[in-house]
């Protein structure tokens, strides 16, 4: 089993507070590495939609650290973390909201080379708890409109509810 | 792991709970008709029905093993939603990160600007 996802795949695992995501991109790893650490192409991305975010600190390497913060209407919203490992082909880091302070997730990023200038990007988050985990999961809900719900049927054929088997990464 | 989505994720971690909550969605059904495609025994499934009504997912009526089992259509839709408008989110900043990546190609396939090395 190994097609395509060209749209964010997320699982979230049952007995452990992760979250995982997966996607492809039609670029290098070199390419998704400079995107995730050369801070002016980073802040273009990152969002939330609608948020301009500002690098405050910002040293992509091996024991480096970073902050930024994402402001919409007044409102801002910090994060911080360090970088316990930079190296091209992965990225592990630590990831605070400021909001909440002693929350603190593990995050790992591998760039996986599919050949034909395509790269799937395996995003790995592992919270402290199953609360926070549940509760990044949960955020958001708030804004934007009800936009019906996803079928059943089809939540539960590709295993994004129970992620317990890595079939579909490999 | 008492918050009720990590019930329902450890509740639906299993195969066999899975297929149960597929053919609920059909309608109700008694423990005897669930069990009947399966060649395990009826207290087996009976057992796992058992899991999935911890976890909220499904509920029976008083009289135990001949009312038939409901499925608690709202919890999955709860957490449907969550998870769906998770992935938008991701999904969202992902598309942001294709536009750029387009551009560094084509930076790459004309001029490429100087760019300082970072990190």
């Amino acid at each position: 089993m190994n097609h395509t996802m060209t749209t964010a795949k997320i699982e979230a695992d049952p007995t452990v507070p992760i979250i995982r995501i997966t996607r492809d991109f039609q670029a290098t790893p070199e390419q998704l590495f400079q995107a995730h650490t050369d801070p002016e192409l980073f802040a273009r991305w990152v969002g939330p939609h609608g948020m301009t975010t500002t690098l405050v600190r910002w040293d992509a390497s091996t024991g480096g650290s970073w902050r930024y913060l994402a402001a919409r209407n007044g409102t801002e919203f910090g994060f911080h973390g360090c970088f316990h490992e930079v190296r091209p082909d992965r990225i592990v880091q630590t990831f605070t909201w400021e909001g909440d302070p002693d929350g603190v997730a593990l995050e790992t990023l591998t760039f996986e080379d599919l050949g034909e200038g395509r790269t799937r990007l395996h995003a790995q988050s592992l919270s402290d708890s199953f609360e926070s985990r549940d509760a990044w999961l949960r955020s958001g809900m708030e804004v934007g409109v009800d936009q019906g719900y996803a079928k059943l049927d089809s939540l539960l054929a590709d295993g994004q509810i129970a992620g317990t088997t890595q079939g579909a990464l490999a | 792991m008492s918050d009720p989505l990590s019930q329902v994720f450890a509740a639906l971690a299993d195969p066999t709970r899975r297929e149960l909550v597929a053919q609920l969605t059909d309608g109700d059904a008694t423990v005897g008709r669930l069990a009947a495609p399966y060649r395990i025994s009826v207290q087996a499934i009976s057992k796992q029905l058992k899991v999935l009504e911890q976890a909220g997912l499904v509920s029976r009526g008083a009289e135990g093993h001949r009312s038939p089992v409901h499925l608690e259509a709202e919890v999955f839709d709860l957490m449907t939603k969550w998870i769906e408008r998770y992935q938008q989110r991701a999904e969202a900043r992902y598309r942001r990160l294709d536009a750029v990546l387009a551009e560094m190609d084509d930076d790459e396939a004309g001029h490429r600007p100087a760019r300082e090395e970072t990190a």
